[in-house]
């Protein structure tokens, strides 16, 4: 509904540009709109999150009223199912029928993917403001796959492990889903925190849709941690929380998140089971930072809820791209020079409140916060920063050429040091 | 007695001159389209050859044998995931890995068809379904070897056929070929003699015939051009992850046979046609796409339940 109403719309505004504008039109060098195609789960397992991403999206181009310097965008959103096959097919459809100048988007690392592995044939520039998989911005790099306003998986969880020790926790135990997200991200943890003298006592690793946690709960209570970190997405998250507070564990061991177990998208319906969690990450709804404050404010006032993680990426992902196309006068059609520009350019106005600029592979460069989650007054509840990391690179501090000659992180690998 | 039944199966077997020329037609038609088609529905047009062919490899077990099996995706992905990671971690040339894929999906189709043959009707169903999740589970956690939940992804397709039209008509040729191959394979005697178990499995048992074995070479076969199939898609997607092997794309397999006809064979274009053209021209429309899909296949089980193909064949028959 919404998106055909902005079809419509869409397209009544540039009829009316068209007629309106024809005098000084060619004065520009450029003909037509921008064409950006964009790709979200609006069915499938993830739908959630992509209905946010999509109104990540129109939230920007409704600020900038639908214009990038100067030139009026036209988007279209193709529902990717998240299935990296339908994902795949509308990539083809967005770049050979649709003639789009770039895409963005995507949620789930599969779908991401494929489509970064279709798009290495065509050239065309490819955003992932979501999609996390490290291998993207490191040992498969692809230039024209860039990933402004994202992150990699195991870069805020690197930060993480260090926090841990500096907290004195000598004794960790994961819990993750079992797939390249979890692996990642528990990985990082685990290198950091294992170098630094820690220990991991040991790791579960649980299918997608666990319902019930009561095997894994009941096995963590008996290990005597001194925290537990949990790598839990979408309604698996919410279940781990509430079981974890359930099991009685919450007022016994810390629990650590990696940052989508925290993610508004899943604190939203909780109650005080999530209230303390702790969890590194780039964005935090519950800053003082006034540009923050301000994004969200402006966010919850349009959607009625605080913005989640996919809101706020895909949001500044699209800022990402007018600000680099403002500096090439809004050439688009131009591959080479965007996704040149794109990679030079440094993000003053995000909703961080903080420049923001890619490393030498795509990758941006964060000041990462270690986040708690805290009751704010109206009762609703909010990840709020407690301490920063500044300029966290996704190679943490090794060198990014040894860092990539070790194996990506998998099940079998956790870069955990031996004693 | 012998002779008489041979010259019989003959005048079967080979192509009527009108029915030839009507092939001939359609192909050259089909290979025209690149001519005046956009790049992207070119794209479209190779997939609805590629899952043409897997139709019809169901067909050759649903509409001649009587056994509608819901594995044949799991058969068909063993096939893109051979040829990639054979391409691609490997490093074997193209040929050598499409070989080894279709190998693959044969002797995967054999080991199923090893289970699955003494059983008829729903069981038959059950097992398959219960074998293709077999191979959905293995490729989803052997994570090492196939990549899990993010697949494996590499340039499979040789570069003299990396221009869509080209690629296109390799993929057209290749369906042209096996068409022609599984129509023999179901006119021949062997054929007929699936479809005599089709009819009445315990006369043909009667008759001394080796019911198991038939169904076991008819599955292995149909495993097989489900692997051309696999292997063609491996070349066209460069990418596979568990959806390739799971339940749906066996579910559509079955889907684009019903709505073409079963039992028609080249219905089986024409249904993998419908329904990809369908997927993506609604699709663009409304994000409730899936729904719009459930409702076309609800419309022609009611009104055309011998589908697309089998429809036209009744009205254009003349009366009796």
């Amino acid at each position: 509904m919404d998106r055909r109403r902005f079809l419509k719309n869409t397209s009544a505004a540039l009829a009316s540009l068209g007629a309106a504008s024809a005098p000084w039109r060619s004065a520009i060098a450029q003909a037509g709109p921008i064409k950006i195609g964009v790709l979200a789960p609006l069915t499938g397992v993830v739908a959630s999150g992509g209905k946010e991403m999509v109104e990540g999206v129109q939230f920007y181009l409704g600020q900038v009223n639908n214009e990038m310097a100067g030139r009026k965008v036209e988007f279209s959103i193709e529902d990717d199912a998240s299935n990296p096959d339908t994902a795949l097919q509308k990539a083809r459809r967005l770049v050979e029928q649709g003639n789009c100048h770039m895409l963005i988007g995507n949620l789930l690392a599969n779908t991401g993917l494929a489509v970064a592995n279709y798009v290495k044939g065509t050239g065309t520039p490819y955003f992932i403001p979501i999609i996390a998989a490290d291998d993207l911005t490191q040992r498969q790099r692809i230039k024209n796959v860039i990933r402004i306003a994202g992150y990699s998986a195991s870069a805020f969880t690197h930060p993480l492990g260090d926090w841990a020790l500096k907290q004195g926790y000598r004794k960790i135990a994961t819990v993750s889903q079992d797939y390249t997200f979890g692996h990642e991200q528990c990985g990082g943890l685990a290198q950091v925190f294992t170098e630094g003298g820690g220990e991991i006592v040991q790791q579960f690793w649980h299918p997608l849709n666990t319902a019930d946690f009561s095997p894994y709960l009941g096995q963590l209570a008996d290990l005597k941690v001194d925290a537990i970190f949990a790598m839990e997405t979408g309604a698996d998250a919410t279940r781990f929380i509430q079981q974890y507070a359930g099991f009685g564990l919450k007022a016994k061991t810390p629990l650590l998140a990696a940052m989508n177990g925290t993610d508004q998208s899943v604190i939203r319906t909780l109650g005080d089971d999530c209230e303390g969690v702790v969890s590194p990450a780039h964005f935090a709804e519950g800053s003082d930072n006034p540009v923050t404050q301000k994004f969200v404010g402006e966010y919850e006032t349009k959607y009625g809820k605080i913005p989640s993680l996919y809101g706020f990426s895909m949001y500044s992902g699209m800022m990402w791209i007018d600000a680099a196309l403002k500096k090439m006068d809004g050439k688009a059609e131009d591959r080479e020079a965007l996704i040149d520009t794109v990679l030079k350019t440094e993000l003053d106005g995000s909703p961080l409140g903080k420049s923001v600029k890619l490393d030498a592979y795509g990758n941006p460069i964060y000041d990462v916060y270690i986040r708690k989650v805290v009751k704010r007054a109206d009762g609703k509840f909010w990840n709020v920063p407690t301490t920063s990391y500044a300029g966290v690179s996704q190679f943490w501090k090794y060198d990014p050429e040894t860092y990539m000659k070790q194996p990506p992180y998998s099940r079998t690998f956790q870069g955990i040091k031996k004693a | 007695m012998m002779s008489a039944r041979f010259s019989h199966l003959a005048r079967a077997a080979s192509m009527s001159g009108g029915g030839a020329s009507i092939a001939a037609l359609i192909v050259a038609v089909a290979a025209a389209l690149p001519l005046v088609l956009s790049t992207y529905q070119v794209g479209l047009a190779t997939e609805v050859l590629i899952f043409g062919i897997l139709a019809m490899s169901i067909d050759i077990l649903g509409g001649f044998a009587g056994r509608t099996s819901l594995g044949h995706g799991a058969i068909f992905g063993v096939s893109t995931y051979v040829v990639i990671y054979a391409s691609v971690q490997v490093g074997l040339p193209p040929a050598a890995a499409f070989a080894l894929g279709v190998l693959a999906a044969t002797l995967i189709a054999a080991i199923f068809a090893l289970l699955a043959v003494r059983t008829s009707g729903v069981y038959f169903l059950l097992l398959t379904i219960a074998l293709g999740m077999i191979v959905w589970g293995i490729c989803l956690r052997w994570t090492q070897v196939t990549g899990g939940e993010n697949g494996i992804r590499g340039d499979v397709r040789p570069m003299v056929l990396l221009a869509h039209s080209r690629f296109y008509w390799a993929v057209l040729a290749a369906a042209a070929a096996v068409t022609y191959a599984m129509w023999r394979f179901v006119r021949s005697p062997f054929g007929l003699t699936l479809r005599g178990i089709r009819d009445s499995e315990s006369r043909m048992r009667s008759l001394g015939y080796n019911v198991p074995l038939h169904l076991f070479i008819g599955f292995t076969a149909s495993g097989f051009f489900a692997g051309v199939a696999g292997a063609l898609y491996a070349m066209f997607n460069n990418f596979v992850s568990p959806s390739t092997v799971g339940l749906a794309q066996s579910v559509e397999g079955v889907l684009m046979m019903v709505a073409g006809g079963v039992g028609t064979l080249f219905g089986s274009f024409v249904g993998a046609a419908a329904i990809i053209a369908l997927e993506n021209v609604v699709s663009t429309y409304t994000e409730r796409w899936q729904m719009v899909l459930g409702l076309t296949f609800i419309l022609i089980m009611i009104f055309a339940p011998e589908g697309i193909i089998g429809k036209l064949r009744a009205i254009s028959a003349p009366k009796a």
